[in-house]
């Protein structure tokens, strides 16, 4: 049982121990006594030892547990009727701060421990109270931009958030006095912040639109700030949109991606292009090799916004390039130019490899419907549509010949996919016609035996 | 040297004169039930198939987890008639085992297990699990999606029995899971140590049946019976049958070639719905109807056990029932019979549409 114990390490009976032990030891002793008559003294001397030893250890137990629980803050706030003055209370226990150790003082300052209200609130014990909102930044700043302290925290978190908050046009607007400007707090919320990984929280990717949709939306309260207010409408019809919300794809971009954290600002026409480019790295790499950088720069169209929009990003589609009525490349070329030549060139190439692809994933799956074994040239056809994603990549550079270079193996890999399901259906074709030839003579044959068994019964029954 | 010459070479080493008088000799009763006597001589000739294209089958294929699946696609795509080859050998194991059972049926019902034919039966028994064995272990062998699948869950079965069933399992598996040990190992089993036992057995039992001769079902004893020669009235009678049964695996191996599937992947998702083999599909479908704890005992435990005591029942059927003298007995196996006939095609059917 003492093994047990000790494996439990349950500390208070350790001190059992000793007692049990000077019971046990008591017996032996017992007949030294009648010897030497000292075992009263001896008992009596372990006994004390150990009650001193565990009123003091209780004491402290007891002592440091109050210390760890009292906060009059709490206490207080979550008492009070009013619901600005109680919610801070209510909120604070799924705070990550709070889940980190630390507690009301860490911000506000103030004594947790007093038990009145002025003696908590003394600034003398350095109570701070509620920040001024222009103040906010440099109050969470505080901790976060000191890479020390938040080291202890979480080594892999950033300190430059304050730094590159003043870097944003909402930074800009709070230093100007513009108190409507956004700060930590209108995003990460107050008293109830969460980890950025946790999905109650309000930057989550997520709910980080809504987040950002709470003001940009408000027609209200932008008034005055001179942008748009269809942003969040405009990004909920998106491809990125839909690719977040529908497929539950974290990794969609959604408004941090491309106007950043903590340094929000628009990413301004010269610049539009590496937002993207920040995940179609390959297209934003083309396009600054390809003859449209330059005119585009000149006519400051925006890089990729001028063809695919801004927040309303719909999915691409080939009907976008070439010289159709829907395409875009009309928009700035006409029949004649280099241009028009090019993009009627670069669709009907694309088109040529979509259309052998559908014709040849036709085939295969008519002789896999026969159930001719095909999976081998279905598999090979994913070279194919590798292709042409290649090829639709490759459009960025605007030269057919580029294209021309990645569309030549899809359509490779395409004819010989077609190829496949031909020779699977002659196959199927040889082996219907062949089973009807075998069906034939096995009839024939059993109709021979049978024949056969006739003639030998009617040869037995004459005999 | 002549025929003539050559036979009587052959005669004084062989005999074969002399088998072919006992042969002449050997008849087979005529009556209403006869047509049950095909089914034993069918299943021999769809085994002697599986035979022929198992070998075939064998100069291409490779039993690895890496090689296996590639090896049947080689055959199915590349080799010329490998298709029809492999084909034939599925639907042919498929036959095999409905004709096996229709076999064993018939004989249970026209009580042909009776005294001195119990050794027959027994034999025959053992036979029907072998041939579920060669179903098994030859399931996994293209190591595709749904074998792989099938055999964890099957394997898995086999390790709820008590005591025995984890050394069971690691022994079929060949470790804790489904590997490409189990491939090796159930290789072994498919091409080695089931035929050699199936061949002795059936050697064993075919010599049973000349031995003791086809039995009469006991509402015809003591009534007058034709006779039927067996060579050769009767043999090319069986030969028809087997001629046809070549052209229905010839039309099934064309019209519905047996599919190969997706390469097995241990890390993917089991396919939902997944199924076992249509002779397993009756146990399959009570072990899904069995409650997971019946009183204190685990329901799957429960159910694998009643299925292993309905199999040790089968061996000891004609131990209990020796004669038709007893008419209330005679009259409990047949509606046992029935309903067990019953219960299989039930359960199977539900199977098949749930």
């Amino acid at each position: 049982m003492n093994t047990a114990t000790e494996r439990s390490g349950f500390s208070l009976l350790a001190f059992v121990k000793p007692l049990c032990l000077c019971g046990n030891e008591a017996l032996a002793h017992h007949r030294d006594t009648e010897k030497h008559g000292v075992l009263t003294e001896k008992l009596l001397k372990r006994f004390i030892t150990f009650t001193l030893r565990t009123a003091v250890i209780s004491l402290l137990f007891f002592t440091s547990g109050s210390a760890q629980k009292k906060s009059s803050c709490i206490e207080c706030h979550s008492k009070l009727e009013d619901g600005r003055l109680s919610a801070p209370a209510k909120f604070f226990d799924n705070d990550i701060h709070h889940a980190r150790g630390l507690s009301c003082n860490d911000c506000h300052g103030g004594d947790p421990n007093a038990d009145t209200k002025e003696a908590a609130k003394d600034p003398r014990k350095g109570y701070l109270g509620k920040p001024k909102t222009l103040d906010i930044p440099a109050y969470c700043g505080k901790c976060h931009s000191d890479g020390n302290l938040m080291k202890r925290f979480n080594p892999s978190l950033r300190v430059d958030q304050e730094r590159e908050y003043y870097t944003s046009v909402h930074g800009k607007l709070l230093k100007a006095g513009e108190t409507r400007a956004a700060t930590c707090i209108s995003c990460h919320g107050v008293h109830g912040i969460r980890a950025v990984s946790d999905p109650l929280s309000s930057v989550y990717p997520l709910n980080l639109a809504h987040t950002c949709a709470t003001c940009h939306a408000s027609a209200d309260y932008m008034r005055g700030f001179g942008i748009p207010t269809d942003q969040f409408d405009e990004y909920q019809t998106s491809v990125h949109a839909k690719t977040l919300y529908e497929k539950q794809d974290l990794s969609a971009p959604t408004c941090n991606a491309c106007h950043g954290n903590h340094g929000p600002a628009p990413p301004g026409i010269a610049s539009a292009g590496n937002a993207c480019g920040q995940c179609h790295a390959r297209q934003a790499e083309l396009f600054q090799a390809s003859p449209h950088r330059a005119p585009f720069d000149q006519k400051q169209f925006g890089e990729c916004i001028k063809c695919h929009g801004n927040h309303a990003i719909a999915k691409p589609g080939d009907e976008m390039i070439g010289t159709s009525e829907k395409s875009l490349c009309i928009a700035c070329h006409t029949e004649g130019d280099k241009g028009f030549a090019a993009a009627g060139r670069i669709r009907s190439r694309i088109d040529e490899l979509m259309t052998s692809i559908v014709k040849s994933n036709e085939i295969l799956n008519r002789a896999e419907r026969a159930g001719m074994e095909v999976s081998r040239p279905k598999f090979e056809m994913k070279e194919a549509v590798d292709g042409l994603t290649h090829a639709r990549v490759v459009i960025h550079s605007s030269s057919p010949d580029e294209v021309d270079k990645v569309i030549a193996p899809g359509l490779d890999a395409s004819t010989k996919g077609y190829q496949a399901g031909v020779a699977a259906l002659r196959e199927l074709s040889f082996r219907r016609k062949g089973l009807a030839v075998s069906l034939v003579f096995i009839l024939f044959l059993a109709g021979l035996v049978y024949l056969k068994i006739r003639q030998i019964e009617r040869r037995q029954a004459a005999s | 040297m002549s025929i003539e010459a050559l036979t009587a070479w052959l005669d004084e080493r062989l005999s074969i004169s002399t088998l072919a008088k006992i042969a002449q000799k050997k008849e087979v009763p005529l009556h209403r039930h006869s047509i049950w006597y095909y089914f034993g001589g069918m299943t021999l000739f769809l085994f002697a198939v599986q035979v022929v294209t198992g070998i075939l089958l064998l100069l291409y294929y490779r039993p690895s987890a890496e090689n296996a699946f590639e090896s049947v696609q080689f055959i199915m795509t590349e080799v010329k008639f490998g298709w029809l080859i492999r084909s034939i050998h599925s639907w042919s194991a498929n036959l095999m085992i409905a004709t096996l059972f229709i076999h064993m049926f018939s004989v249970f019902f026209l009580r042909a297990y009776y005294p001195p034919r119990e050794i027959t039966w027994v034999s025959g028994v053992v036979l029907l699990f072998i041939v579920i064995c060669f179903g098994f272990s030859g399931y996994l062998l293209p190591w595709n999606k749904l074998a792989f699948f099938a055999t964890k869950v099957g394997t898995e079965i086999a390790g709820v029995v008590p005591i025995v069933g984890r050394p069971i399992l690691r022994f079929l598996r060949g470790g804790d899971d489904v590997t490409g040990a189990t491939l090796t190992r159930f290789f072994g089993f498919h091409v080695a140590v089931l035929p050699a036992t199936a061949t002795v057995l059936i050697g064993i039992h075919v010599l049973l049946v000349q031995l003791h001769g086809m039995s009469v079902p006991p509402s015809l004893e003591g009534k007058p019976v034709k006779k039927m020669k067996f060579v050769p009235n009767f043999l090319m009678r069986d030969l028809i049958g087997w001629i046809l049964a070549i052209g229905a695996l010839a039309a099934l191996a064309a019209i519905f070639p047996w599919e190969l599937g997706e390469k097995a992947d241990a890390f993917a998702p089991a396919p939902a719905g997944i199924k076992p083999e249509w002779y397993f599909l009756f146990m399959f479908q009570t072990l899904k109807y069995i409650p997971a704890k019946i009183w204190r005992f685990d329901g799957e435990v429960i159910g694998v056990l009643a299925f292993g005591l309905v199999a040790l029942m089968l061996f000891v059927v004609p131990f209990v029932d020796k004669s038709s003298a007893n008419r209330r007995r005679r009259l409990v196996f047949n509606v046992l019979g029935m309903l067990a006939l019953l219960y299989i095609l039930v359960m199977t059917i539900i199977g098949y549409v749930t």
